[in-house]
């Protein structure tokens, strides 16, 4: 069993948003860099998970720069087996999304993770992306995966519930809350990551269908309307009359 | 050239956020000088589909196969791009909901065309082809140019309510090649939450967080949500400590959601938390605590121990709706 787990760099969830060069960049000063929490709490754990119940090798894939490989030793030290970091920079899905088809094309894996979205673009579509460039079965939002040989039994999100799904491997799931219980690297997961293969791998040629013309901070809000508790109808009649909303 | 609109249902009824995405697409229609074609996957009467007009669809395609009834993101792909080229579609729009989630990505890498997912505002053709979305979780917007020909954009829900006008579509079945092999993915059965209202759809949203102190207080707050017409959610800590399901936590490792309303009782306010409620339109804090973070991002606000103000509100809310 071969499993490829997608990760990502994105600002820890706490890091202050805001941009520099005219609102075209985020502004790294100063910020934390973390695994993105969906690709690391779900997508990565539920495949060391299926590593230890049914053996398999974990490989992890990022693009990026040099910057991500902080990340992706962490990645292995909480237990990935082998890592590839595409050496390119764009924040394009349709981009990164060519770059992983291109590697798991040749790698042939049984089942390729991402998480359901980053914290940072919430592009959510990476998977499907990949899914459809490597003509695979694709399921997306999925809060529990079990395997039985190599029929996967999948939950997925939908409005108001679950669909609960059945597909045969190699597929690709985007993940979330539920998949999984978070993990933290121990001491010999770290040691042992220092010496696990981390590939720096050129690009291969694909096009960049979107760009970021700029960035905005939303509207400061106005400031706070405080209401007396003992006078909660007030409240209900400005929630009627100003803000209109009941 | 047209604009294609994919057109979600739930047991024969279009969705809310696909009413939404109708609307939207027929004014990017208008925008380009050109009309709307809505898509709809999956058995649904003529009746909820010739209402589609109402939204501004020009047309309506009609794939009525019952083996649609469910979205399977490989055949729908192959079904929508196919009408994409019948209907020379420039743009394809889908609601950001979970079917647009599960279908848009893969459509976009099918056409080869740039993808917007979430986003917050029609195109701006001034300078390229730029739409707005939520970025950092709602923390900021980034103004994305899609470059491709053909462009795909997710419209996040709740963003231009819909509006029933007066018009009419012209319903046209359509029938693509579908194999029973194409359907990969197989659903074996669908659970649903009773009763609720679906969150990512909710108008008014009433919210808990630890200040509640346990599971078995969520009563006063389920007495406002049901007062109110809400969908009830929680806080990140109340779902890590089991107190309330997973898929109420709200948040920026849980949903994002933008109601018209949102109405927090005993949340705190961390960032992760405002940055999956910040798009909401009128924030309302119930927190005993005035150096709550909360208040920062509030319209209106309470400070005053939610035991005691929420049956009260419940009541005055009960009197304002009986009037």
């Amino acid at each position: 069993m071969k499993i490829l787990v997608c990760i990502s760099k994105t600002p820890d969830t706490t890091a202050k948003i805001a941009f520099t060069d005219n609102n075209t960049k985020f502004n790294e000063a100063g910020v934390q860099f973390i695994i993105n929490p969906y690709d690391e709490w779900y997508a990565l754990v539920r495949a060391l998970e299926l590593k230890e119940t049914v053996g398999a090798d974990v490989h992890l894939i990022t693009v990026g720069g040099a910057d991500c490989d902080a990340i992706i030793r962490k990645a292995l030290a909480l237990g990935g087996d082998e890592a590839f970091r595409i050496n390119a920079d764009s924040a394009d899905s349709y981009y990164i999304a060519a770059q992983i088809a291109a590697h798991a094309k040749e790698k042939q894996y049984d089942i390729i993770f991402t998480g359901k979205e980053t914290i940072d673009y919430n592009g959510s579509g990476i998977g499907g992306m990949v899914a459809e460039l490597l003509d695979l079965p694709y399921v997306s939002i999925a809060a529990k995966f079990e395997l039985n040989g190599t029929v996967a039994t999948i939950n997925r999100e939908i409005e108001g519930g679950e669909e609960i799904c059945e597909v045969s491997l190699p597929v690709v799931v985007s993940c979330q809350k539920g998949m999984a219980e978070a993990r933290i690297p121990n001491m010999r997961g770290i040691m042992a990551a220092r010496t696990k293969p981390l590939a720096v791998v050129e690009p291969v040629a694909a096009d960049t269908l979107t760009s970021v013309a700029s960035f905005e901070l939303p509207p400061a809000k106005a400031g706070v309307k405080l209401i007396n508790p003992d006078d909660v109808a007030e409240l209900v009649k400005l929630l009627h009359e100003e803000a209109k909303v009941i | 050239m047209s604009i294609l609109i994919f057109a979600d249902q739930a047991h024969g009824k279009i969705k809310k956020a696909a009413l939404e995405a109708v609307q939207y697409g027929s004014k990017v229609a208008a925008q380009l000088g050109t009309t709307a074609t809505a898509l709809v996957l999956g058995p649904a009467d003529n009746a909820e589909l010739a209402a589609l007009g109402n939204y501004g669809a020009a047309k309506v395609l009609h794939v009525a196969d019952a083996r649609l009834q469910e979205v399977e993101s490989t055949v729908y792909t192959k079904i929508i791009a196919e009408a994409a080229d019948k209907e020379g579609a420039a743009v394809i729009v889908f609601p950001h909901n979970f079917d647009g989630k599960a279908v848009a990505p893969r459509v976009a890498a099918r056409l080869k065309a740039g993808l917007v997912a979430g986003a917050v505002s029609y195109p701006d053709t001034a300078n390229g082809f730029v739409v707005k979305k939520t970025v950092f979780s709602g923390k900021a917007f980034a103004n994305i140019n899609i470059t491709s020909d053909r462009k795909v954009i997710s419209l996040t829900p709740n963003t231009f309510p819909a509006v029933a006008g007066s018009g009419t579509a012209a319903v046209e079945t359509f029938a693509p090649a579908i194999n029973d092999a194409d359907f990969k993915v197989k659903v074996i059965r669908t659970e649903t939450v009773s009763g609720d209202i679906p969150l990512t759809e909710a108008e008014i949203i009433v919210s808990g967080g630890r200040g509640l102190k346990g599971p078995e207080n969520w009563g006063i707050l389920e007495d406002l949500a049901k007062a109110l017409g809400a969908a009830t959610a929680s806080s990140r800590p109340v779902a890590d400590a089991g107190w309330r399901p997973h898929h109420e936590h709200v948040g920026q490792t849980g949903l994002t959601v933008r109601p018209n309303l949102y109405v927090a009782i005993g949340i705190s306010g961390a960032i992760q938390h405002l940055a999956g409620v910040n798009g909401s339109k009128v924030i309302v804090v119930i927190n005993k605590d005035p150096e709550a973070p909360f208040f920062k991002a509030a319209d209106y606000g309470i400070v005053g121990d939610a035991f005691e103000v929420v049956p009260k509100l419940t009541a005055a809310v009960k009197e304002f709706k009986g009037r």
